[in-house]
Order: C-alpha cells, then sequence, then structure tokens
C-alpha cells in the first residue's frame, strides 16, 4: 500500500446513476479513489463495471450523480471535458490502436495535436514510455504487424504519453490470447508499483489479488462490497461475491 | 453446346447480311481518323479534363461538407444536408445542367465567373457532390467506434479526432468508389453542350459531333468515344488494383 496519500483524493463518485434508454445500468454509485491507489472493479457481466469506468472519462454521460476528477467537477456544464480528459489516460479491451500510425506515432499524435508539443519532444517521450512497456525494438511497426499483447502495451504506451494522473483500463487482457496475458498484467504492475492511479476493470483474480490494493465488486448496477483484496476475494462477505467467485476461481466445478 | 450454336448463328447471319464496306467507311474511314486525331482531339481531351477535374475537385469539398453534415449532431444540419442529397441525387443532370445555364438569363446581372468553364464546375460539382457526400459518409461510418473513443480519451476535440484519425482512415476507404465517381463525372461532362460553347471550347463529345456533323461521317464520333476510354479504362483499372490490395491487406 506504498505511495497512497489519503489526503488527495483523484476520484470521487456519489450517487452516480446512468441509463440507457429503460435500461438502468449504474443505479447509485458512491466510490472515490485515492492517489497512487489501484483499485480493481471485478464482477459479472452486465453488471455495469465498464460503462462505471467509461463514465469517469466521461465517454458515457451519467444522468443523474456527482463526478469529481483530479477535484474538478466533470458534470459542470461549464467543464472542460477535453482538458478533464488529458489527465485520465484509458486502455480499451480491443486496444483501439490508430492503424494508420505506427507504434510511435500512435503515441505522439495526441501529444503533438493536443498539447502542442514538438514532434522531437513528443517523440522523447514516446520513446520511454515505450521502453517502459519493452517495446524499445517496435517503435516502427503498425499495429498490424504486432501481436494481441504487444498491441495492448503500445496502447498503454500511448495512454501514458499524455502524462495522465490517472488510468483507466477496461478489461484490458479480455482481448488476448492466454499465453499473452501475462505481458500486459506486468506492464500493468510495474506501472502500479511506480505509483500510478490506476482503475481496473478485470477478470484476472490472480492480477486484483496480488496488485490491487482495494478491490471493488459490483453487481446489477451497485456496489456490493469492497476491501482489501484479501478479504474480497478472500474472504468475501456478501453472498453474491461469494456465488461470482465460485463461479470465476472454480469454473468446472458442479454445485 | 446451345449457348454456341445462337452464337454460330448470329455470326453467320452477320457474315451474310452485314454491309462490311459501308460500315466500314461510315465508322472507321482511315482518312477522317486521322483528320479526327490532328485536328483538335488534343484540345477536346483537355477540355473534358478541364470540365471534370474542376467539378471534380467542387465536389470533393462541397461533399465532404454534406457528409459531416449529415454526421452531425445538429439536426437541422442533418435535414438539410439529406434533402439536398436526395434532391440532386433524383434529378437528372441534364435538368440541372439546363438549370444553371439559364440562371445568368433568370437574374440579369448575375454571372458565373470563368464561362463556360465556371458554369459545368458549378452543375457538374452540385451534382457529383451529392453523390460523393454518401461515399464519404459511408467511409466515415465504416471507421470504427472505438477509434474516436480513443482519440476523445487522449483529450483530442471532436475536430481534431475527425481530422487526424477517422478522416485520414476513411479516406483509404473513400478512394475506390470516389475514382468510380470520377468515372461517372467524366461521362457526364458530356452534357457542357447544354451551356452553349464555341469550337475552342468543345468538349470530347461537341467535339465528335460537330466534326461528324460536318463530315457527314460517324468515325470522328467513334474517335472522340475512344478518347474517353482512354481516360476512363486506366482509372477503372487502377480501382480494380486498389480493391484487390485492399483485400489482400497489402
Amino acid at each position: 500500500m506504498s505511495g497512497i496519500d489519503p489526503g488527495r483524493t483523484v476520484v470521487k463518485i456519489e450517487g452516480l446513476h446512468k441509463r440507457f434508454g429503460q435500461n438502468h445500468v449504474l443505479r447509485g454509485i458512491d466510490f472515490s479513489v485515492a492517489r497512487g491507489e489501484v483499485v480493481c472493479i471485478i464482477g459479472p457481466s452486465g453488471s455495469g463495471k465498464s460503462t462505471l469506468l467509461r463514465c469517469i472519462n466521461l465517454l458515457e454521460r451519467p444522468q443523474q450523480g456527482r463526478l469529481e476528477v483530479n477535484g474538478e467537477n466533470l458534470l459542470d456544464p461549464d467543464c472542460d471535458i477535453d482538458a478533464a480528459r488529458r489527465h485520465i489516460g484509458m486502455v480499451f479491451q480491443q486496444f483501439n490502436l490508430f492503424p494508420h500510425h505506427t507504434a510511435l506515432e500512435n503515441c505522439i499524435v495526441a501529444p503533438m495535436t493536443v498539447l502542442r508539443l514538438t514532434r522531437a519532444a513528443a517523440e522523447a517521450t514516446a520513446r520511454a514510455n515505450l521502453e517502459r512497456v519493452g517495446l524499445a525494438d517496435k517503435l516502427g511497426a503498425y499495429p498490424a504487424q504486432l501481436s494481441g499483447g504487444q498491441q495492448q502495451r503500445v496502447a498503454i504506451a500511448r495512454a501514458l504519453s499524455m502524462e495522465p494522473a490517472l488510468m483507466l483500463f477496461d478489461e484490458p487482457t479480455s482481448a488476448l490470447d492466454p499465453e499473452l496475458v501475462g505481458e500486459v498484467l506486468t506492464a500493468m504492475r510495474k506501472l502500479a508499483e511506480a505509483g500510478m492511479t490506476m482503475i481496473v476493470v478485470t477478470h484476472e483474480m490472480a492480477f486484483a489479488r496480488e496488485v490491487a490494493d482495494r478491490v471493488v465488486f459490483m453487481d446489477a448496477g451497485t456496489i456490493i462490497e469492497q476491501g482489501p483484496p484479501d478479504s474480497v476475494i478472500g474472504a468475501p462477505r456478501e453472498a453474491r461475491t461469494q456465488s461470482f467467485l465460485r463461479r470465476v476461481l472454480n469454473p468446472v466445478h458442479l454445485d | 453446346m446451345a449457348q454456341y450454336a445462337i452464337l454460330a448463328i448470329v455470326l453467320a447471319l452477320a457474315a451474310e447480311f452485314a454491309k462490311w464496306r459501308e460500315i466500314g467507311r461510315t465508322f472507321f474511314e482511315p482518312r477522317l481518323i486521322e483528320f479526327t486525331i490532328l485536328h483538335g482531339l488534343a484540345n477536346a481531351l483537355l477540355n473534358t479534363a478541364l470540365y471534370t477535374a474542376g467539378a471534380f475537385v467542387l465536389g470533393l469539398v462541397l461533399g465532404l461538407v454534406l457528409a459531416l453534415m449529415r454526421l452531425s449532431p445538429v439536426a437541422p444540419y442533418r435535414w438539410l444536408a439529406t434533402v439536398y442529397i436526395e434532391f440532386f441525387r433524383g434529378l437528372p443532370s441534364l435538368v440541372v445542367f439546363i438549370a444553371f445555364s439559364l440562371l445568368p438569363l433568370a437574374f440579369s446581372g448575375l454571372t458565373i465567373p470563368w464561362s463556360p468553364y465556371g458554369t459545368v464546375w458549378v452543375a457538374l460539382g452540385v451534382v457529383g457532390s451529392a453523390y460523393m457526400a454518401e461515399t464519404m459518409r459511408a467511409g466515415i461510418q465504416a471507421v470504427p467506434k472505438g477509434q474516436v473513443e480513443a482519440a476523445r480519451s487522449l483529450g483530442m476535440s471532436s475536430a481534431q479526432a475527425m481530422r487526424k484519425i477517422v478522416l485520414m482512415q476513411a479516406l483509404r476507404l473513400m478512394v475506390p468508389p470516389l475514382t468510380n465517381e470520377l468515372i461517372m463525372l467524366i461521362k457526364d461532362s458530356s452534357l457542357v453542350f447544354v451551356v452553349g460553347l464555341s469550337a475552342g471550347q468543345f468538349d470530347l463529345t461537341e467535339f465528335g459531333r460537330s466534326t461528324a456533323n460536318t463530315n457527314v461521317n460517324i468515325t470522328p464520333l467513334v474517335v472522340a468515344g475512344l478518347g474517353y476510354l482512354l481516360i476512363t479504362l486506366p482509372l477503372s483499372m487502377l480501382v480494380r488494383r486498389m480493391e484487390v490490395s485492399r483485400v489482400t491487406g497489402a
């Protein structure tokens, strides 16, 4: 739990509701994340965990509630969303790399466009970040020439190139072949150890257990239980958490 | 076998009844072929290219604006673009040409600059833009939504995401269908006769027709037709190559 400064809240959410038409996906979420904290969100599909993550950088706009990131009220009509998103990195399940750009170009296009950095300055940061995720030798490769694991690591480097205060991971290993999951999780773990504030929606229980400071279990649009991984994953209190973990950790078991 | 029997019968009838000598003299008179090529074919070819190129550029710009309007979150922009596109796609190009050539008569004082070139560019560009807008809209929509989300999550505005990420990818998807539309424009440029041209301004069709008229022989028109194929066939081949390379991912 090193690097956590409980005095500084990065994300603060109160009474958040999100509906897609008739479908009430988030039903009153209260949730906060401190600087340097690594939070893993787990739960069955359709529980609203990805939607919660996508609300934090306003890829989805909630209908009701409070949402503060870095002390800024993102739901204020006067809030500059583009400016707020610069400090919130996001990594997607399907990578979403820009296919017409090389790995290096993927990492410099936003810093050059948004932050108006010179190419040299942007490339220096990009190289450092690609090196950080172990891809120093793939700078000139196009996404189609990279494996899924490599693509996802480029996506992490791309998000880091904006020097965000917070990183969001939306099931970053769910689209990967099993043998490629490890390299992405390792890159994420190094990031966590370097003190990055991270919110990770994941099905990787081993990662949550070893890397997370806190695990949040969601079901049916609400947070059912949260706490240190040893208690939420190791000894869950709620029946729904227990039944979910039984299914995930022991999928071939017949009850 | 039956198909070949029909072919054989048709060929036999053709050989028996067609007046080959007369056909040759009317369509492929060597002296007239030479005359047509030497007296004005190059100029007519250049004019057709000029009329088409200007219209294509105007159509591209107007088409992009219309495509973006059709995708706009602002409903009135969408309605305007839809009305424009449906209107000009539904009318024969000839009608649009006549309208634009009559415009300066209807509004005294209004002149379209660089006439007749300006008139042709506007008329053909307006028609072409309606088709190109739909092509571009389809190209833009073919870029996965995740691309916009990735760009926006990096702090790009929606305009920056459109310019730097979506259009750059959509452009590749659009090139083959836009080349097809260029071919259509080249053929539609034959409608310039409506505008009223002097000899130096003749496009391929007008040139072919007037030369055919004066010589009472169809050969010049055949030569003019071959002039079109000279431009359109390489373009068609280019489109086919691009489509193949897109499928193979090269």
